[in-house]
């Protein structure tokens, strides 16, 4: 299996690996979030309870489960490059960190949205809340320390640290909802079992989980793209693509 | 492995799992803060593990359902006063089941209702009787078109959002 793998860990191979995939992502999430966003928003029944308003369910719970499901991504990614030195996985935790914070932000204003008309406020300092706030702590430090050296290997080292840290904060944000009182419900979805809501109101969900998931796996892939480009400026495979492609842009 | 990346590999695990560990037991230590209120019945007989029961003049949240039939609504003004029984479905309640009364005065969330989830805040006074400063309200995790939670009796009025 390693022998197998071997290759990937070579900064080029990678590069037009991720290439390739891109346009797939691309067209998959986007017949997706297509087909879930005008199902859910559009089609999907009015809750007995809520009405239209919980709608937003399709764009909050996506967002919510994504900012946790890429920050385990970043965290491991993290942990091999901690372990195994893999200059490639420092390059996958600085293209994540920007995702899945944007991800956070997107499910604590959608869920403030959500919040003032039907709880009766935007924000309240309850578990399941405040643990979600401090995942977009981790994610903006994680891009700060990414930042704040010149040298990249060790600015890798340091947001990796931190990076895996984080990861206690993850089934703290799962279960915060089980083991305190807490304003915000349980899970709906991502639990064992049967999903707590209709099936005509499931399907579209999922629809829009993967949509959004395959978005986020785009955005992360020309991220890493460019995080490979911006380690290894000074190679020569990268010097040719560079010439290859001014000539296109010249003609 | 070489040796040099299974050393790495123990100092990084050791690390993660002991500052789990230290998190784990610091919110173990601080679950009672961290619980955003107190049910009716830990304002009766206290907090399950402790026991520890909240004083009069006590600022605090309480978390119940709208007991139904005891909202009673003054005629003139934004008054308004009710039961809260323990979250438990189905929401029947008997006189033995403990009740903490709540006054407010203002306007209520859209999904205030009787037999509904409710979070408040506020000051505990004399006879279980709390005068809140703010009541939200809770929902369940559940999503259903009207006509099943109809055909499965769910006691809830439906919102009336006007239009359509």
């Amino acid at each position: 299996m390693w022998k197998w793998l071997h290759p990937y860990a070579n900064p080029e191979t990678s590069y037009h690996l991720v290439g390739k995939l891109i346009p797939w992502f691309a067209v998959v999430s986007g017949a997706l979030l297509t087909i879930g966003l005008f199902w859910g928003l559009l089609f999907a029944p009015p809750d007995y309870q809520q009405g239209d308003s919980f709608r937003i369910f399709y764009l909050h719970v996506p967002a919510a489960s994504l900012s946790m499901g890429i920050y385990l991504g970043m965290a491991i990614a993290a942990f091999c490059g901690l372990v195994w030195q893999l200059r490639l996985a420092g390059a996958a935790v600085a293209a994540m960190a920007p995702v899945g914070a944007v991800f956070t932000a997107i499910a604590l204003i959608s869920g403030a949205a959500w919040g003032k008309p039907m709880w009766g406020t935007w924000w309240i300092w309850d578990a399941r809340l405040t643990s979600e706030l401090i995942l977009l702590f981790l994610y903006l430090g994680v891009m700060a320390l990414n930042s704040a050296f010149d040298d990249k290997i060790a600015a890798g080292k340091s947001a990796g640290i931190l990076a895996l840290v984080g990861v206690i904060n993850l089934p703290i944000i799962k279960y915060s909802v089980e083991w305190w009182n807490t304003l915000h419900q349980g899970a709906t979805v991502s639990k064992l079992g049967k999903p707590s809501m209709t099936l005509d109101m499931f399907y579209p969900f999922v629809f829009c989980f993967l949509g959004f998931a395959f978005l986020s796996a785009v955005i992360i892939c020309i991220r890493f793209q460019s995080q490979i480009l911006q380690h290894n400026v000074t190679r020569p495979w990268v010097k040719k693509l560079v010439t290859v492609e001014e000539n296109k842009h010249a003609v | 492995m070489n040796p040099r990346r299974k050393k790495r590999l123990a100092i990084i695990s050791t690390i993660v799992l002991g500052l789990g560990a230290v998190t784990g037991l610091v919110l173990y230590a601080l679950s009672q803060n961290i619980d955003l209120f107190y049910t009716p019945s830990e304002i009766h007989y206290g907090k399950k593990e402790t026991g520890v029961k909240p004083t009069l003049g006590q600022r605090l949240d309480i978390g119940g359902i709208v007991i139904p039939g005891s909202v009673i609504r003054n005629a003139d003004t934004l008054e308004v006063s009710f039961d809260l029984g323990d979250m438990k479905t189905p929401t029947v309640f008997t006189e033995q089941d403990p009740k903490v009364t709540v006054q407010y005065t203002g306007i209520l969330p859209d999904l205030f209702r009787e037999g509904q989830g409710i979070v408040a805040q506020g000051m505990l006074t004399d006879g279980f009787i709390i005068k809140a400063t703010e009541v939200l309200a809770k929902h369940d995790e559940e999503y259903m078109p009207k006509e099943i939670a109809d055909s499965a009796k769910k006691k809830h009025k439906n919102v009336d959002y006007g239009g359509n």
